[in-house]
């Protein structure tokens, strides 16, 4: 996961402390932070504050050296810090060397999996699949809620909501949550099971960070609203079909396919259009 | 224009190998566990173990398969979730006999419980219906979940407790010939749907009292449902479960309700409960563990009692507790504590804990069971510490496995998905999606994990002949045959009764102390045997209940290993009364009354 970007100051003029603090990247860090405290002293959703700690640090220790080496400059933190958040929230493992590798694969995954300069998959996104995939026996999701009321799911909803709109982000989630209880539905009549099963999962804390920090990562995702919204319905169609096949982490297995498969298409269409345009522009006049 | 390539081709390199990393652990410590052969060997079990168990129920004349409840047909689409407990077994030499009895329970309404009577010549025989305790799951009482024994007035015979979702029953014992139901006369209350129950004289009395912990909420009639909202709110923090009663012991053959009175307070999903002094004030000390939520440890001050499981450490995240078990696992005279709970590879693993008491003035445990290799136990149940080849360190077997129906469809899917979910949809059954036969963490094979006394234990079930996939529930461990040795009885759910016999090399010697109360209560429940030998010593304590819906045999059994220099046995009684035997020889049975 990486937060969502702030918008862009408007104006050049210098704004107080606080304000330049809360147009800074450190709000979703701040917001993801809150949530893992409050979540903790409430519930102890954590498996421990260790792993947890060695997920960020790992995270943020790979982002430095990697930022050092391949961008020849210190890369801002708070990307990485969320990655490791997100790896110590969403991960469940007895182990601690799983929390370790997870942060890592997140962090090195951005800078070696790269098409034409950009990394294509959402990191944690990405660590986490791999380890679900490869590392079966030794970790699984977060498959529990947090809590037993609406009080912190609405809370949480609102929060969440208010950052993404402030991000310019808030199409995406929309609309995935839109196609997301279209689908429950779908599935309801074919399954024959109760409605309220299908839409269940988005009531758990897995989907409040899914929703909220993963789908909406501005680095891995394109860049029209259209664009935005068409991607966040293909992973909702992609996790229903999923579903159909009882896949227990479907939101993350589609991310996983379809946020690098749109990137590509983008780049695709980017790089055909630049030829168009270069086609078009006239050659160099003689002197 | 190098630096950039180099460094590249690096990180891919190191890229791979990170992907690669979980392939090669799982290879090397897959190279590093023995191989296992398919063939129970015994007598390579023997060499390598030093024991081996080899599975006998048929040849004993048992012959007993566990049934499930049938409950309201509004619950039929999850029956196999909800009718999931009730096979239980506990060890009781109700007839005094000087041989373990063996008392099961089952769970259809209108199925018989069992009573076997050890034969003394390697069988049993059924004696439940001539006792007046067989016939006790009738229509509109409810249906048995366990059972727990304990001689409550002191008149030398071991009473029964019947744990139900139902009615909950007291037989008292009339000298081992049979048993009267005294319920009515003993004040309990009309419905209680309990899994746990267990005997201990939590005020010093010289009197048995009986904790009981309910599951589903007390007014709940899982047979005629008033709605299908009677599930937990929450799959990890649940607070809409049952109550607990504390009832103390009047003397009179009359019990008074006190859980409050004495700070026991709490609607947690409770599975499992065990008692016993682990701070050494002369009280014991009441550990619960709680399904969907966190465990409660309530210590006792002087009667009463204080809930500090956050402070002690066991009480903080949440998890699926099914098993309150104690030992002395490091021999250095406490009791670590274990609790089961639920792992399935890639989709859930709480890991089971073992609560390993941390030196310093305040009691604080830490969680080490992954340290010492007994973390992840599948869906587990009921697991009990004994020393199972005698080597004078305490193992560890465990029972495991849920919902065994078919062997190619999984319900996984369906119960994360529910599980996950808010309360107003996890907490009524009409939400979740159909069983339709499918498993859930079913056919898991069982662990049995030798200790070595060096801090690590090695899982040997398969090697040692434990080998069924039934869906165990509790387990009992006994001197069955009054050979010096641990035997196993396991209760499966819908499954069949097993009686591991034990196989122990000769070599390992023993001492087993059989304690009978006198200012404390008969039964000797709560008092505690420390044995010292070879400079080493290993305590022990008697029971009114432990591991899920299970009772041990009362003796205490100690393994001693080659040539051991006893040197003398400390006993603490629950009157305060310390008593200390020397001159102990060892491969002897060692009958103890309290001082006057």
């Amino acid at each position: 996961m990486n937060p969502p970007a702030a918008a862009a100051p408007q104006a050049a003029r210098p704004q107080p402390l606080w304000k330049r603090i809360l147009d800074s990247r450190f709000i979703p860090p701040i917001f993801i932070t809150l949530i893992l405290l409050v979540g903790n002293f409430s519930f102890g959703i954590l498996e421990s504050y260790t792993r947890t700690l060695l997920a960020i640090a790992t995270s943020i220790a790979g982002e430095l050296i990697l930022g050092r080496i391949f961008l020849k400059k210190w890369p801002h933190p708070a990307s990485a810090y969320i990655t490791g958040i997100s790896v110590g929230i969403l991960l469940r493992s007895p182990a601690y060397w799983t929390y370790a590798l997870c942060a890592a694969l997140s962090i090195s995954s951005k800078y070696a999996l790269r098409f034409r300069n950009r990394h294509i998959w959402n990191p944690s996104n990405f660590g986490i699949c791999a380890m679900l995939v490869l590392a079966s026996d030794s970790v699984a999701g977060l498959s529990i809620q947090w809590g037993n009321n609406f009080a912190s799911l609405i809370a949480i909803w609102i929060l969440g909501s208010v950052i993404v709109w402030r991000a310019r982000r808030f199409n995406i989630t929309a609309t995935y949550v839109a196609s997301f209880i279209a689908f429950s539905f779908l599935r309801s009549w074919i399954t024959g099971d109760p409605w309220q099963s299908e839409i269940s999962p988005i009531t758990g804390p897995m989907y409040q960070l899914f929703i909220f920090f993963m789908i909406t990562d501005p680095k891995t995702t394109v860049r029209s609203r259209t664009g935005q919204c068409i991607v966040a319905f293909a992973i909702a169609l992609l996790e229903f079909f999923m579903r159909l096949g009882s896949s227990v982490y479907a939101p993350l297995y589609a991310l996983f396919w379809v946020g690098p498969a749109a990137l590509f298409i983008e780049i695709w269409l980017d790089s055909r259009r630049s030829r168009a345009v270069s086609a078009t522009l006239p050659g160099p006049q003689p002197a | 224009m190098k630096r950039i390539p180099i460094a590249r081709l690096v990180l891919t390199v190191v890229f791979i190998g990170m992907l690669a990393t979980p392939w090669m652990i799982r290879h090397l410590s897959h190279a590093q566990a023995r191989p296992l052969s398919p063939q129970v060997d015994c007598q390579a079990a023997e060499a390598r173990y030093g024991f081996c168990f080899q599975e006998v129920a048929r040849q004993a004349g048992i012959n007993f398969v566990h049934e499930a409840p049938v409950l309201d047909h509004q619950l039929d689409r999850i029956m196999p979730e909800v009718a999931s407990m009730g096979a239980s077994v506990s060890i009781v030499d109700f007839d005094r006999d000087g041989w373990p009895d063996i008392y099961v329970t089952n769970s259809r309404t209108g199925s018989m419980n069992h009573l076997y009577r050890n034969n003394h010549d390697g069988t049993f025989t059924d004696v439940a219906l001539q006792m007046g305790v067989a016939d006790v799951n009738q229509p509109g009482t409810g249906v048995s979940m366990g059972a727990v024994w304990g001689d409550y007035d002191n008149d030398g015979y071991e009473d029964l407790f019947l744990i139900k979702w139902g009615r909950p029953e007291l037989f008292h014992s009339d000298h081992g010939q049979g048993f009267t139901r005294v319920t009515d006369e003993a004040g309990l209350p009309p419905w209680i749907n309990a899994n746990t129950a267990v005997w201990f004289d939590y005020d010093g009395d010289g009197l048995l009292d009986l904790f009981v912990a309910g599951y589903y909420p007390e007014n709940v009639d899982l047979w005629h449902l008033k709605n299908t909202r009677m599930m937990p709110e929450s799959f990890e923090y649940a607070k809409n479960g049952g109550r607990k009663y504390l009832f103390h012991n009047l003397g009179n053959g009359h019990f008074e309700e006190v859980s409050s009175k004495v700070g026991i307070s709490s609607r947690r999903w409770a599975l499992a409960s065990a008692a016993v002094d682990l701070r050494g004030t002369g009280y014991p000390d009441l550990f619960v563990a709680n399904d969907y939520g966190v465990s409660e440890l309530y210590l006792n001050h002087h009667g009463h009692f204080h809930e500090a499981g956050q402070e002690t450490g066991v009480g903080f995240a949440p998890k699926s507790g099914m098993n309150a078990a104690f030992g002395d696992i490091f021999n250095q005279g406490s009791y670590s504590i274990y609790v089961s709970n639920i792992s399935e590879e890639g989709i859930l693993l709480q890991g089971n804990n073992l609560w390993v008491p941390q030196d310093g003035a305040n009691l604080h445990y830490t969680n080490l069971a992954r340290d010492l290799g007994v973390e992840l136990g599948g869906w587990s149940f009921g697991a009990q510490f004994g020393d199972l080849n005698n080597d004078g360190n305490l193992d560890l077997f465990l029972e495991n496995g849920y919902i065994s129906l078919s062997r190619t469809r999984s319900y996984w899917y369906d119960f994360s998905k529910v599980a996950g979910g808010n309360s107003s949809i996890i907490s009524d059954a009409s939400h979740w999606p159909a069983f339709d036969g499918r498993s859930l963490s079913g056919y898991q094979q069982k662990k049995v994990w030798m200790n070595d006394g060096a801090g690590k234990f090695e899982e040997v079930a398969q090697a040692v002949g434990v080998t069924d996939t039934s869906d165990g529930r509790a387990i009992a461990l006994a001197d069955l045959w009054n050979t010096g040795v641990l035997d196993a009885v396991v209760a499966n759910q819908s499954g069949p009764l097993l009686i591991y016999k034990n196989l122990v090399v000769p070599g390992n010697d023993w001492i087993e102390f059989d304690l009978e109360g006198t200012k404390s209560n008969r039964s000797a429940i709560g008092a505690q045997v420390t044995l010292f030998w070879n400079g080493q010593k290993q305590i022990q304590y008697v029971s009114g209940g432990n591991g899920f819906a299970s009772e041990n045999d009362r003796r205490l059994h100690f393994g001693l290993g080659r040539n051991p220099q006893l040197e003398k046995a400390v006993i603490h009684w629950p009157s305060g009364t310390v008593q200390t035997l020397v001159h102990l020889a060892p491969n002897q049975f060692v009958h103890v009354k309290e001082p006057a």
